[in-house]
This record gives structure tokens, C-alpha cells and sequence, in this order.
């Protein structure tokens, strides 16, 4: 049988989405089942004097209305992460109420719920309730959240500061910075960005008082992680009485790791009312609600010496964590992005200086790169800026800083400046491969045509690292992690020879399915349809972190991996006893135990039965063959890469438009490349997304002022180019796989490298920046301030 | 996202729309391709007692030569103007506005009487209207009349169509042999309508501007009439220089809007911009 | 309330009483059971929703119920004929053009239109005809080539 490992398996999946069958949330009806309507503020900050919920109460078909102060003994849902003070004092960790009784704290906070009978009838009824607000002084913007005087969010927190972090060695820093010949400067906004999966969130409480018993469908990327997070956290309710489904999920990106409030609201509802109840987002609310991404105000200096080697790293940021702590709130601007700063390059000194805020907006989650964006965006942006300040090719100043090839087998892992010990990796050559396919000569030919015939052309280059396959536990744990970042998966080979697999990865697009079978298929050398992968629901799967971070396929295919071996193992056990061999004698390959060099064999279908049927059996070993695993890696993974991209600015409007877009990039061993392309392709239209569309804006009020998509601009088919990706691979030393993940890269790239496409065809202007997103207004603004 | 409750009437003819109309009282609205109205319903922005269902009207839905004219039936969707050979030959401008409105599905369902009764300051077909110079036939309780396009947008979703009235026809006169027309427009990005749209319709004659009229939508708070423009080219050799000179007084004395996608000056840059363009693009 | 519609559904005579307000893609998830057609906006831009009205392509949540009453309903449930997949169902496959399938069945919508109007579109067309499509995942890449790829089928 051929390896199915590295081949462009079409995806098991498809079928019910293409004819209409997928089930998500939103497609769950349950018998008797109520309908949520949230009353949302409308306010950035206010006080609620009073709720008058009479009216509402009182009309047909309604069926209870609950305000704030209905929700007693309940703190909120809490963060993941906690991360200290510098000086080593704890966390500020407001409480986020499922619905808030005294004061509103973003647009979109949670003020009242009303339950009806129909979804019409609850939308009429919430009309009817009325809310007293006074108005307070609000602040959106985490640089003057944190200055004197501003209108405090919390009451007990000071400045507005959940906790400021520190990271790299400062007094080394600043003495190579000293020493710089020349010192590049870059101030920037890394913007907030909502994250828009096309889902909007559902959620629908089940409660059953005959049985005591919980059931959560929720648009979740990590169910297993809602249900402990509630349960403990949360509700106090008993987490083996409590069941979590993500049945399919219509993206995510991060926006649906967090355990939401109204997931536990709808758990606490169904369980007073004694029925069912359903809230599905509209998209105004997911606007408002949806946990944002980004948000980061930086001062960056990068230190050079005369050759362009890069000296010294200094950076000061500000994040924004919005009203509330999400769950991976703490960790994205500290251990997902501060780690990040050495990126490809041999900078021998790097600190950070970074202040968490909270501003009454929406909170900040992970959003697809999730702290690594930021990262490479900083740091491929201030040296595209150096490059032109010190006259030299900017992948010229790139290559003569990488970090030279690595396998982390022979030669050691790569140890950063801010605390990463990166796997493997040859970054020159994912550099080579991208200007080879791109043709960076005849670009610059092209270039300098098109200048004559006063068109703008430019090229914009972006490498990137990123830590991956999140985490091993003990490791996250000492950084502040609430919980373990493992992954666990059952193997159960069935009598009959078929195969169900367990995971706790979540699949909402990423095609885990497909990716899945295809590793158990090819190891056992049984068929792809004989493999059936189950995930989301905790009845059906052990346990299970969840999916985000690029670690399903390195956290939780390893743990695949690590049941495959067990069932292999055993079933040499019983193979041994029917060839009545020595199991040492053994080999398994292609579907069956044979006795090495000769032809006496045992296929995968036999074992499997005999294992149930163990009439005829070796002593000492269980019946059965269903192994779970759990697998905590040892490392993070580092997936990188090198992107270009080729724009053209129209002179008279500033519209950019995308020619071309190359990205190579190295994931690891690659189990599905039409999978590992396609997400590729998603992040990259994620990143340019950023670069030139998106972008959250809020006023001074805090109020959000294109909370709908007839002002926030997504990235639609005709605003994008075909992209150009092709792959090298280095395999990650450290997992069973050799993979890294794929499922952010395209993001982390593709940002930066636009902007810097834009401003090399800006060149003559002498432009040092323009902010993201790059609309056509601020790029003409800038030429008409440039030279 | 659920609209507010309505009462609905579906009339088979005009006058019989015309008389559910006054029957349904004030807050009573016409339907038509319902895709500025439903929209707005949902978001409970606009909230109406009742709603009068023009498409079961079949005799609002046609696009046809009426003498030296096109006429077009006001609930003819924006797919069906496009798609019509009449107009193909000789209204590119409508052509080139009508495929960039909305998108394939919204182009199924809207219509021209119901965009321009909405008057949205970003619509696209009313600056062609005005730059074509048709004519707007309104029906009412107290009988038919004719509005000249470029006085039928007062202000911001304010037209001349008086309460109880119908928009019934849309009639364009048939250019005149030599006549180009073109349609330019740039994008709101996230909603893609028009943050400047022009409409032109030139005749030229060995490169020089016979006669010409410019309709704008998207800078102002209504679609207008460009005069000053016309003015400004007109008996002009059609030069880059000269058709750029003239674009600089694009928009003058317009009140021009201004938003985070487009401020006023930009704005007013762009209008200059796409002046310059529709002229070039109409030569 | 209660207005009698008659709407033929993929192939199906359905009768019902619905309320004035009801849209079409809330008539057809939550009375017909039809949860193909998905609800991504209250906007009317996302293009989840779409579905063919007597072979146009249209957003349902953009439209009434009774505003459908006579017409011919396709939603991506009834796509396929005697058990054999729709060429853009199975060239969206083929070509991996979906990830999380929730934009899937508007895109496929969209697109059986535009191929009934051009059937042999440029990539730009294609992407043009797009417009009113949202997806966050995939980055259109692969739905553009799912679309050519159908296109050749289909002629
Ligand atoms: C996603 C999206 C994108 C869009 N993009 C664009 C765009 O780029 N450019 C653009 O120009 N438009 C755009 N539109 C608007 C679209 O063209 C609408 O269809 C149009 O504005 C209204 O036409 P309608 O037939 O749908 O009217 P309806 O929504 O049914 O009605 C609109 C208003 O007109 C009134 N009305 C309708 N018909 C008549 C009549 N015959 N007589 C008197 N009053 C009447 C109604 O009572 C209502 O007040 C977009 C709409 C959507 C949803
Ligand atoms: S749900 Fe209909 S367009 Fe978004
Ligand atoms: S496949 Fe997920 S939105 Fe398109």
C-alpha cells in the first residue's frame, strides 16, 4: 500500500459541507428550547442606575428576563494565564460577570437577558426593557489608559495596569546599543483587529434535572478547556456531570478559545428556567463581543554597527488587554511575542519593556499568530527601515544577520536572547528559495521600467519565526499557564478491524479529519475510509486542550502517534502467539506483523479481531486494543519562513494593489500539502487583511465606529492576488511527526511584508512609515507630505 | 437579526398599490427589491407599520425604446438593466455603474426605482441619471408627473417623490450619434459603495468636447449635477492637460462629505481624480 | 400573521404560514429544516445566506419569506441530482476550496450563477463575482480554482 503521508488526500469532511450537512451550533435544535436575547450597552463606560424589565417581563411568550443582580455568588469567567508584576506582584484579575450589575466597561458589555419562547419574540421583548445609564469618561487607547488621571476602568486597579513584564538582558542592551554606528527608530501601532470568523458564536444550555446533568453546545476551538474552566472556575458545577460539544465550527482564529459569558450564562439560565436556551451572536454583537486581536503601541530601536550587523534590540510596548482579561490575555503580548524579538537574526542583545492595559474596549485574545504578528511585524519592519537608512539591500542586511542552519539532532538548538530554545532550522535557505521563485533581479529591472512610465512598484520582504505546537506543560506552567498545554488522543482499533480515533485537537477548518486519518491509515496500512476521527464533544473524547497556536498536528497528532505505537506494540503481542514466534522477530509494515525474512504473516484485520474474540491468545495480555495517550511536548515547535510581495500604487488615489505575492515556508514534515497550502493561503489573505483593510477604530468615547461590515473592511476575493507558495523542509527534531504547524505563518508573514512592499514603491518620498491599515487615503496623505 | 413586525400587501397594479398605500397610513413603506429597506429593518433603524410588495406589479418591470428614449420600468432589478441589449448600446455608462453596484446578489434583487426613491448619498445610479439627463415619472393619488433627474435628489435620502406617490419610470433619452457615456467609481471599501462615483456623458468631435454632462455621487450629501465642470471642458480639445485643468473645479462649492475611509479633501482630490477619468474614459 | 405561501424548494411544493416578517433564510433553517444556508451578518454582506431564487442568486436574509411566495427556491441541499454531486460540489472538493464549510454553500450559490451567466470566466471575473462572498478561511485561493475547475466540467 502507498504511504498516504505527504500526499494531497482530498478532505474527508468535505462532503457534508458541500451538500448542506455540516452541523453547527446554530443548527441545534433541542425539544423545548428557549431563546437569549443580550441587551448590550451601548456605552464604553457607564454607571447603570436602574433596569426597569416590567415591561418586558410581562409580554407574551416571555420568559424571564435577568439582570446583573439576578446572578448571585458568580465572579465571572476567569483568564488562562497569570502573569506578575516585575516586581513580582500579582496580576490584577478584575472579575468579567456573566452580566454586570453596577457599571458597563466596553460597547457590548453583557446588561440584560431576555428568554422567549421564539427568537422574535425575545428581540421584540428586549425593546421593552430600559436602562438607566450615566454616562462616564471612557478610554480606549492603552498609552493614555496608562497616563495620570485617566478614567479608571476597575476601580482597584491603579494606572489601569493588569501588570507590566520585562525580558532580555537591559544592561547589555543598552551598552551594545551605545556602541551602535547607527540606531534605527520605528513608533508604531500594530492595530486592533476583530477577528470575523464568518461563524458569528452560538451557544445553547441544556440542563437536566432529572439527571443533574449539563450539556454545552458552544462554537468552541477548545470544549474540554470551556467545560474545566466552567466548571471550576465559573459555576462550581461538577464537571463529570457536565457535557461540552463543539459539534463544526465555522472558523475561529482564536476568537473561540475563550470561555465566553455567555457560555456559562446559558448554562446558568437553562439550569432556573429548567429548559434549554439558545443565544446565537448576531454580527453587531460578534463586532462588539468577539474577543479582538493585536492592539500594541511600540517604540522600537534597532542598533547597528558600521558592516549592518545588527548590535541591539530595544523595544517599548504598550497592550491593549481591553476591559477584561481573556483567557489568553497575559500570555500573548509577554510569551507569545516578547519571546519572539530574536526572529531569524543573531542579535546578541534584546529587551522589552511592555505595559498591559486595560481600556474600556472589548477584550484581546489570540487572534490568528497571536503575539507572533507583532513580533515579526516589529521587527521586519524596523529593519526594512534600517536597510534604506544605511543605503544597503534589504535582503542583503537580512541574510547577513540570520542565524546560521541548525538541525538541533547534530548540532544544538538555537538559544535566543529572550529565552526560546529554537528546534531547527536553515533560514537562509527559505530566503533563497522565496527571491529565486520571485526573480529579485528582474524585479528591480522591472522596477525601475515601470518608474519611467511613473508607475509605482515595489517589493516588500518579511522572514519569520514562530514558537508553535503550544507547550510543554511544565514549562508554561513555570510562566504563569493555569492549565497544561498536552494534548490527548484514544486510538481504538474496533473488532472488525475499523479504526476511531479520539482527539482533543478541534477541528474548525483545519481539516484534522483528513490530516489524522491519513497518519493512522499509513501506519496501521489500513484505508483512509477505514479511519473515522472524532473531536468536540467531551462525552466522546478523554480530554483535550484544544486547537490554536499551530499545535494540533504537533501536539495532538503526536499524541496519535503515541497510541499507534501502543496498538502496534500489542498487536505484536498477539501476533507473536498465533505465528507462534518471538516478538522480537516481528516487524510490522504494511498492514500486517510479519516474521522477518520469511512469509509468515498476520494481517491488521486478524489482530484486531483477536483481540476481541481472544479465544485463542497469549497469557497475560488484556483483551481489547483501544489505547489513549496523552503527549506533552518537550519544546515548542518553530515553523519560518521568507515572504515577498509585489505591489503597485496608483499615484493619483493611493490604492495598492497586490501583483504578486511568493511565500516560502518551512512547517516541518508536511502530512497533507494541499492542506498545509490552503492554510498557508487563509493566513496570508489574514495578513494582508491587516495590512491594508482591517482595522478596529474607536473614538475617544470608546465608542467602536465600524462595528459592522459596511465599514470594516474584510478582505473579499477581488481585493487579493493568487498566491505563489511552495515549501522547504526542515523536520522538527523533537516530535514523533517532524512537524511544526502551519496554521498561522501565512499571517505572521504576509503583514509586514506588504507595508514594506509599499513603502520600497514609496521610495523617492522618503516615507519611514505609514499606518496599518494602509487605506488609499493615508498612502496618498503620505506622498503629498513626502518629498 | 429580526425585523420589527409589519402588516403586507402585495398589489397587482399601480393604482391599486397607490390606494393600499393611503389605506396603510404614515408608517406604511413600498417594497421593492427590499435591499436598502430589509436592511434596515433589521436593524430595526426603520421600523414600518406595513409594507406594500411592488413586485407582484408585473407591469414595473420592463425595459424598453419608447421613441427616442429608453424607458425602464422602475422595479427593473440592477441585473436586468445590465443585462439589456438596449441599454448595452447605448448607455455604457449605466452598464459600467450598474456592475459595480453591490455585488451579483444585490444586483438581482434591487432596482432602480428603489434606489433612487432611497437616495442614498453613495448610489451609483443617480449620477448616471443625472449625467444622462432622464427623467423620473412619479404616480400618486393625485395623478402622473415628470421630474427632470438632476431636480429630483434634494438631500440626504431626500428626494422630490411626495408621500403617497410611486416611482413608475425611469426614461432616458437615446444619446445622440457621436454621444460617449462612462461611469468611474471608487470604492467604499468594506461596503463598496461609492466614495466618488462620475457619470459622463460627452459628445466630441475631433477631440474637442462638443457638449457634455457630469453627474457626481458619493461626495456630497445627494448626487448632483457638475456645472461648473461641464463649463470647464466644454469646447475644449480633450488634452491631458486640458482635461486635467478642468477636473480641478470638480466638485467647487460642494458641501463634500468626509469619513474615516475618505475626508473632505481627499474626497475632493478623488473627485478631481475621477473627473479626469470618466472625461478621458467618455472620449 | 399567518400569511399562506407556497414555495417550491429544491424540487418541493412547500406550504406554510409565515409571519410578514419572517426572512427567507429563517423560513428555510427554522421552518424547513433546511441549516445548509447559513447566517453570517445582519448586514446583508457576507453572502452565507445565498441561495438561488428562480435561478438567481440571492441573499436570503435579505429577503421575506413572502417575497418568495410562487418562486422557485435552490439551496446548496438540493445541488445535487440523483446522488450525484453538483460539478461545483465536487470541484470545491477537489480543489480544496473550503475549510470550515460555513461560507461554502453561499460560494457555491454564487458561483452556479455566475456559470449559468459566463461559463468560462477569467480569474478576475471570477474573483469580481465574488463579491458578496466572505471567507476568512481559505483566502479565496483555492475557491477561485474550484470554480474554474467546475467551469471546465461544465462545459
Ligand atoms: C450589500 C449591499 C451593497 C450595496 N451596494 C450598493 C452600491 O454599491 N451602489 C448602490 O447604488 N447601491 C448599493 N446597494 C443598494 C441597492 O442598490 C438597493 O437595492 C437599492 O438602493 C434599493 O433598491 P431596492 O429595490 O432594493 O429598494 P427597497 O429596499 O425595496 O426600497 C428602498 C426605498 O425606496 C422605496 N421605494 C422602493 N421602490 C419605490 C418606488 N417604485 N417608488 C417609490 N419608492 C420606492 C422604499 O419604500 C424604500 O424606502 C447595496 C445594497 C446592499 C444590501
Ligand atoms: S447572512 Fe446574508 S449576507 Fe450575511
Ligand atoms: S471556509 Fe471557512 S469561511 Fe470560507
Amino acid at each position: 500500500m502507498a504511504s498516504l503521508i505527504g500526499k494531497p488526500v482530498k478532505r474527508v469532511e468535505d462532503k457534508r459541507f458541500i451538500t448542506g450537512k455540516g452541523r453547527y451550533t446554530d443548527d441545534i435544535v433541542l425539544p423545548g428550547m428557549v431563546y437569549a436575547y443580550i441587551i448590550r450597552s451601548p456605552y464604553a463606560h457607564a454607571r447603570i442606575n436602574s433596569i426597569d424589565t416590567s415591561a418586558a417581563t410581562a409580554m407574551d411568550g416571555v420568559v424571564a428576563v435577568f439582570t446583573g443582580k439576578d446572578i448571585t455568588g458568580i465572579t465571572g469567567v476567569p483568564t488562562g494565564w497569570q502573569v506578575n508584576f516585575k516586581n513580582g506582584d500579582t496580576m490584577k484579575e478584575p472579575p468579567h460577570p456573566l452580566i454586570v450589575a453596577d457599571k458597563v466597561r466596553h460597547m457590548g458589555d453583557n446588561v440584560a437577558v431576555v428568554i422567549a419562547t421564539s427568537k422574535e419574540l425575545a428581540r421584540d421583548a428586549a425593546d421593552m426593557v430600559e436602562v438607566d445609564y450615566e454616562e462616564l469618561d471612557a478610554v480606549a487607547d492603552a498609552v493614555k489608559a496608562v497616563a495620570a488621571g485617566a478614567p479608571l476602568v476597575h476601580d482597584d486597579v491603579p494606572n489601569n495596569i493588569a501588570f507590566d513584564f520585562e525580558l532580555g538582558d537591559k544592561a547589555k542592551t543598552d551598552e551594545m546599543m551605545a556602541k551602535a554606528d547607527h540606531i534605527t527608530t520605528l513608533e508604531f501601532t500594530n492595530q486592533r483587529i476583530i477577528p470575523n470568523a464568518i461563524e458569528p458564536r452560538c451557544a445553547i444550555g441544556d440542563y437536566n434535572s432529572a439527571t443533574d446533568r449539563y450539556t454545552l453546545y458552544t462554537t468552541s476551538q477548545n470544549p474540554h478547556l470551556t467545560r474545566l474552566l466552567m466548571c471550576a472556575f465559573v459555576l462550581g458545577i461538577p464537571e463529570h456531570k457536565v457535557r461540552v460539544v463543539s459539534p463544526d465550527v465555522g472558523g475561529g482564529f482564536g476568537s473561540k478559545i475563550f470561555h465566553y459569558t455567555e457560555e456559562a450564562l446559558m448554562i446558568w439560565i437553562s439550569q432556573r428556567i429548567g429548559r434549554p436556551v439558545k443565544w446565537n451572536s448576531d454580527r453587531s454583537e460578534a463586532f462588539m463581543t468577539d474577543a479582538h486581536g493585536r492592539d500594541h503601541i511600540t517604540k522600537a530601536e534597532l542598533g547597528l554597527d558600521s558592516e549592518g550587523n545588527f548590535l541591539a534590540l530595544r523595544i517599548n510596548t504598550h497592550a491593549n488587554l481591553g476591559a477584561y482579561l481573556s483567557t489568553f490575555a497575559p500570555c500573548v503580548p509577554t510569551y507569545l511575542h516578547a519571546t519572539l524579538l530574536q526572529g531569524l537574526y543573531t542579535t546578541p542583545a534584546i529587551y522589552i519593556d511592555l505595559t498591559a492595559a486595560f481600556t474600556h474596549t472589548t477584550p484581546v485574545d489570540a487572534l490568528r499568530g497571536a503575539g507572533r504578528p507583532e513580533a515579526t511585524f516589529l521587527l521586519e519592519r524596523i529593519i526594512e527601515n534600517a536597510a534604506r537608512e544605511i543605503g544597503m539591500d534589504p535582503t542583503e542586511l537580512r541574510r547577513k544577520n540570520l542565524i546560521p542552519p541548525f538541525d538541533g539532532v547534530n548540532e544544538p538548538g538555537y538559544q535566543t536572547q529572550v529565552a526560546l530554545q529554537y528546534d531547527s532550522g536553515n533560514y537562509e535557505a527559505v530566503l533563497d528559495k522565496a527571491l529565486d521563485m520571485f526573480d529579485y533581479k528582474g524585479f528591480r529591472e522591472r522596477q525601475k521600467a515601470a518608474k519611467a512610465e511613473g508607475k509605482l512598484l515595489g517589493v516588500g520582504f518579511s522572514t519569520y519565526i514562530e514558537a508553535c505546537g503550544i507547550a510543554p506543560s511544565a514549562v508554561v506552567g513555570a510562566l504563569g499557564a493555569r492549565a497544561g498545554l498536552y494534548e490527548s488522543a484514544q486510538v481504538r482499533v474496533q473488532p472488525t478491524g475499523k479504526v476511531s480515533v479520539y482527539t482533543g485537537s478541534h477541528s474548525h477548518g483545519q481539516g484534522h479529519e483528513t490530516t489524522f486519518a491519513q497518519i493512522v491509515a499509513d501506519k496501521f496500512g489500513i484505508n483512509l475510509e477505514d479511519v473515522e476521527v472524532v473531536h468536540g464533544d467531551s462525552e466522546a473524547v478523554a480530554f483535550g486542550m484544544g486547537t490554536y497556536g499551530s499545535r494540533s498536528l504537533a501536539v495532538g497528532g503526536s499524541a496519535i502517534m503515541k497510541s499507534i505505537d501502543k496498538v502496534i506494540q500489542k498487536g505484536a503481542k498477539i501476533a507473536a502467539h498465533k505465528l507462534e514466534a518471538n516478538e522480537d522477530d516481528l516487524e510490522f509494515a504494511n498492514g500486517a506483523w510479519t516474521v522477518k525474512g520469511t512469509d509468515k504473516s498476520i494481517g491488521f484485520g486478524d489482530i484486531a479481531l483477536t483481540a476481541y474474540v481472544p479465544h485463542d491468545y497469549p497469557a497475560g495480555v488484556e483483551p481489547g486494543m483501544d489505547f489513549a495517550s496523552f503527549y506533552d511536548p518537550t519544546n515548542f515547535t518553530y515553523p519560518f519562513g521568507a515572504h515577498i510581495a509585489e505591489v503597485e500604487v496608483d499615484k493619483d488615489t493611493g490604492k495598492v494593489k497586490i501583483v504578486r505575492y511568493v511565500a516560502v515556508d518551512d512547517v516541518g514534515n508536511v502530512i497533507n500539502p494541499m492542506i498545509v497550502d490552503g492554510q498557508l493561503h487563509g493566513g496570508i489573505a489574514h495578513g494582508i487583511g491587516q495590512a491594508l483593510l482591517e482595522g478596529a477604530i474607536y473614538d475617544d468615547d470608546g465608542q467602536l465606529i465600524n462595528g459592522s461590515f459596511m465599514d470594516y473592511t474584510m478582505p473579499r476575493a477581488d481585493d487579493l492576488p493568487s498566491f505563489e507558495v511552495d515549501r522547504t523542509v526542515t523536520p522538527c527534531p523533537h516530535n514523533p511527526l517532524g512537524v511544526k504547524g502551519a496554521g498561522e505563518a501565512g499571517t505572521i508573514a504576509s503583514t509586514p511584508a506588504i507595508v514594506n512592499a509599499v513603502l520600497d514603491a514609496l521610495s523617492d518620498y522618503g516615507i519611514k512609515d505609514i499606518k496599518m491599515p494602509l487605506t488609499p487615503e493615508r498612502v496618498w496623505r503620505a506622498m503629498q507630505n513626502g518629498k | 437579526m429580526i425585523p420589527s413586525s409589519f402588516a403586507y400587501h402585495k398589489p397587482s397594479t399601480v393604482d391599486e398599490a397607490i390606494q393600499m398605500l393611503q389605506d396603510a397610513g404614515e408608517d406604511a413603506k413600498l417594497l421593492a427589491g427590499g435591499h436598502s429597506l430589509i436592511p434596515a429593518m433589521k436593524l430595526r433603524m426603520n421600523s414600518p407599520s406595513a409594507l406594500i410588495d411592488l413586485r407582484g406589479i408585473s407591469g414595473l418591470r420592463y425595459i424598453r425604446q419608447e421613441g427616442n428614449a429608453i424607458a425602464i420600468g422602475a422595479a427593473s432589478t440592477h441585473h436586468d438593466i445590465i443585462d439589456s441589449n438596449l441599454v448595452q448600446s447605448h448607455l455604457a455608462m449605466m452598464v459600467q455603474a450598474g456592475s459595480q453596484i453591490g455585488d451579483i446578489q444585490v444586483r438581482n434583487m434591487g432596482t432602480i426605482g428603489g434606489s433612487i426613491a432611497h437616495a442614498d448619498p453613495a448610489a451609483d445610479w443617480p449620477a448616471c441619471l443625472i449625467a444622462a439627463d432622464a427623467s423620473i415619472e412619479m404616480k400618486g393619488p393625485n395623478g402622473t408627473r415628470t421630474v427632470a433627474a438632476e431636480d429630483f435628489f434634494l438631500g440626504l435620502y431626500y428626494t422630490a417623490l411626495e408621500e403617497g406617490e410611486i416611482i413608475t419610470e425611469v426614461k432616458i433619452p437615446i444619446p445622440a450619434p457621436g454621444t460617449k457615456s462612462s461611469y468611474v467609481k471608487f470604492h467604499q471599501p468594506a461596503s463598496r459603495f461609492a466614495i466618488v462615483g462620475c457619470a459622463v456623458m460627452m459628445k466630441s468631435s475631433g477631440g474637442t468636447c462638443q457638449s457634455i454632462r457630469v453627474g457626481f455621487t458619493g461626495v456630497s450629501d445627494m448626487a448632483f449635477r457638475d456645472t461648473d465642470l461641464e463649463d470647464a471642458i466644454r469646447g475644449k480639445e480633450l488634452s491631458a492637460a486640458n482635461v486635467e485643468a478642468a477636473s480641478q473645479v470638480a466638485a467647487a462649492g460642494k458641501d463634500i462629505l468626509g469619513d474615516h475611509f475618505a475626508s473632505t479633501d481627499y474626497r475632493l482630490h478623488l473627485a478631481r481624480v475621477f473627473a479626469a477619468r470618466a472625461i478621458h474614459a467618455a472620449s | 400573521m399567518g400569511i399562506s405561501i407556497e414555495v417550491n424548494v429544491n424540487g418541493e411544493k412547500r406550504h406554510s404560514e409565515v409571519d410578514a416578517r419572517l426572512l427567507l433564510v429563517h423560513y428555510l433553517r427554522d421552518t424547513l429544516g433546511l441549516t445548509g444556508t447559513h447566517v453570517g451578518c445582519d448586514t446583508s454582506n457576507c453572502g452565507a445566506c445565498t441561495v438561488l431564487v428562480d435561478g438567481k442568486a440571492v441573499k436570503s436574509c435579505t429577503m421575506l419569506a413572502v417575497q418568495a411566495n410562487g418562486a422557485e427556491v435552490k439551496t446548496i441541499e438540493g445541488m445535487a441530482e440523483n446522488g450525484e454531486l453538483h460539478p461545483l460540489q465536487s470541484s470545491f472538493k477537489e480543489a480544496h476550496g473550503l475549510q470550515c464549510g460555513f461560507c461554502t454553500p453561499g460560494m457555491i450559490m454564487t458561483a452556479a450563477n455566475l456559470l449559468e451567466r459566463n461559463s468560462n470566466p477569467s480569474e478576475e471575473e471570477i474573483r469580481h463575482a465574488l463579491e458578496g462572498n466572505f471567507c476568512r478561511c481559505t483566502g479565496y485561493h483555492n475557491i477561485v480554482k474550484a470554480i474554474q475547475l467546475a467551469a471546465q466540467q461544465l462545459t
